[in-house]
């Protein structure tokens, strides 16, 4: 990973850009599909970023993607054209789709997700389905069945995780643009640790009708881009009201991106003080008080403010995320799909073997505590007490949001750690998302941006806003993104 | 909080129907307990008369018209299953 090649401005351009050259005939889509899919080629044996590569499909999304940048059909939208990538959590038909998991090796879904069928509709050419952390539990894509995803930025190290996949492969110019799930974090850590912009919207806006479920109440989908407008403009494209999601609500805004050139003069800013735990790392404190200064220089209003209930935050997340989790989970039963057992004499048998032998590690063990949580006699002891702590920490932060337009934190408590390093303490491995766990309890908007460095790997910077304040925390990242360079660094591959 | 002891893991391991070997049961067992262990400050922040939140938006129960809609397409569907039987999917007996 020494040399930097010399497409390299072609590789990290931003989507806004290529659709640039796509409109000034500089450059077709077939031509840079197949120059995206020469890069994955070359770059997966030391990354590991896809699970599942669909070239044809590909070239062929592109050539119809051309025809339609050339007037004839339908109006072209942001992401004509636009290679991407989809986790690998997301329903695509006809595409192999199995959550990073042995249990559904080989499953072919029948049907697209809203999310899939609105990047189809707007012309996006989809290049395969990335790697993660199984059924998107975990911190560092090391649980994947299919092995895990190295960091661009030193292959020694994870990506963070879940969307461990997307986020190394927009870090390292496999992808303009990937869409992830998050549900404490899995878009925004990630992006934090490969140096890429990664958003998770105000719960709602994105239908989750075929991402397959984690924790219902808590799993929104997000992009991960090279820069905030991209990430608005791919927002725009996958945010609906959906009938099939009950819970999906119509954006209270036409345009993610409305505010993305306006100043943030005047913006009042909290810093929640229990963000900075005691075990962040100096390097990280350091690009965080330059960034807070930054964000001063531009006028914004920063003062420190105080959310104690973060506190608990982490307990409150490790009771409700593992006990929809261990409901949502319970349809892999090895009978209508997926990995079966045939050679048990009963039907409970052979779904217990099924279960013991597709699962791994990491998901038997959410399986377990959310099953435990919610078990007779344990049930209002945990999993009732986490719902109401939920309230009270949801009231925590609208009581923030009567002073602040918004909040800003670092994303992780640390850089990219090695690969391995935190797989043998469960709780360690928790302890990296507890900058991001709260939005999700909260199902607050909230984007990360490449906040700094620290030694020689990225540092991200979370801004969290209030219910629907999507656009004001693209606004004050768009800003930030302005004044500072760090998304215009690369890592050398 | 008191340790999981063997039985409690088992028992779990029945309510989910996840068969696991003994050395994962005790892993399981010695796991589990050092993660409950640490949500026990919860029981600190006092809740009474709170209301639970079960999801952040105020979403109802939403009702489709009863109008009839294109189904998945039969063969897409039981292309899955691990035992087929033409246009049935094989189980094992429910009762011994």
């Amino acid at each position: 990973m020494t040399t930097q090649s010399t497409n390299s401005d072609f590789y990290f351009s931003t989507a806004r850009d290529l659709r640039a050259k796509f409109d000034g005939r500089e450059m077709s889509s077939v031509e840079a599909t197949k120059a995206i899919l020469d890069r994955i080629s070359s770059l997966e044996p030391a990354l590991n970023t896809f699970i599942t590569v669909t070239p044809e499909r590909a070239l062929k999304d592109a050539e119809i993607a051309d025809q339609r940048l050339r007037g004839t059909g339908q109006e072209p939208t942001s992401l004509t054209g636009v290679p991407i990538m989809l986790k690998d959590n997301f329903s695509t038909k006809d595409v192999e789709t199995t959550a990073a998991s042995k249990i559904l090796k080989g499953y072919i879904p029948p049907y697209d997700g809203t999310a899939v069928q609105l990047l189809k509709d707007a012309g996006a050419v989809i290049l395969g389905k990335g790697n993660l952390d199984e059924f998107a539990m975990g911190s560092s894509s090391e649980t994947s069945a299919y092995g895990p995803v190295h960091n661009p930025w030193d292959t020694d190290r994870v990506p963070g995780g879940s969307s461990g996949g997307a986020s190394a492969a927009v870090a390292s110019g496999e992808c303009f643009i990937a869409f992830g799930s998050d549900t404490g974090g899995s878009i925004r850590q990630p992006a934090a640790l490969c140096g890429v912009v990664g958003m998770k919207p105000t719960y709602g806006l994105v239908s989750r009708f075929g991402l397959l479920a984690f924790g219902s109440s808590l799993d929104q989908i997000g992009p991960l881009t090279r820069s905030v407008a991209d990430c608005a403009d791919a927002l725009n494209i996958i945010s609906s009201h959906d009938p099939r999601d009950s819970t999906s609500v119509a954006a209270p805004f036409t345009d993610f991106a409305q505010d993305i050139d306006k100043d943030i003069s005047g913006m009042n800013i909290g810093v929640p003080k229990e963000y900075l735990v005691d075990g962040i790392e100096p390097g990280v404190r350091a690009a965080f008080e330059a960034s807070l200064k930054t964000l001063e220089d531009l006028g914004a209003n920063i003062s420190e403010t105080s959310l104690p209930l973060t506190d608990h935050a982490l307990a409150v997340y490790y009771i409700i995320a593992p006990s929809e989790a261990s409901a949502n989970l319970s349809r892999y039963d090895g009978v209508k799909y997926g990995l079966g057992s045939l050679d048990n004499s009963t039907s409970a048998q052979a779904t217990e073997a099924a279960r013991g032998e597709g699962f791994g590690d990491e998901v038997k063990r959410r399986i377990f505590l959310g099953t435990y949580a919610l078990s007779a006699g344990y049930y209002d002891a945990y999993y009732k007490k986490a719902q109401q702590v939920r309230t009270l920490i949801r009231r925590e932060f609208t009581d923030a949001f009567l002073k602040f337009d918004a909040l800003v934190t670092p994303t992780t408590p640390g850089v990219a750690f090695k690969i391995g390093d935190k797989m043998d303490d469960p709780f360690q491995m928790y302890m990296n998302d507890i900058c991001t766990i709260p939005v999700n309890i909260a199902g607050l908007p909230s984007i990360s941006v490449p906040g700094g460095m620290s030694e020689g790997l990225p540092v991200g910077l979370q801004f969290i806003g209030p219910q629907f304040g999507d656009t004001t925390v693209i606004r004050a990242a768009a800003a930030y993104e302005r004044a500072t360079n760090w998304h215009q660094k690369h890592p050398l591959i | 909080m008191d340790p999981l002891t063997p039985k409690d893991v088992e028992h779990i391991a029945q309510l989910a129907y996840i068969k696991l070997t003994d050395e994962e049961s005790e892993n399981m067992r010695v796991q589990l307990t050092n993660i409950l262990g640490h949500f026990a400050s919860l029981s600190s922040v006092e809740t009474d008369g709170v209301e639970a939140t079960g999801h952040t938006t105020d979403s109802n129960t939403v009702m489709r018209k009863d109008e009839p809609q294109p189904p998945l397409d039969q063969e897409d569907v039981l292309r899955n299953a691990p035992d087929r039987d033409g246009e049935f999917v094989r189980v094992r007996p429910v009762l011994e």
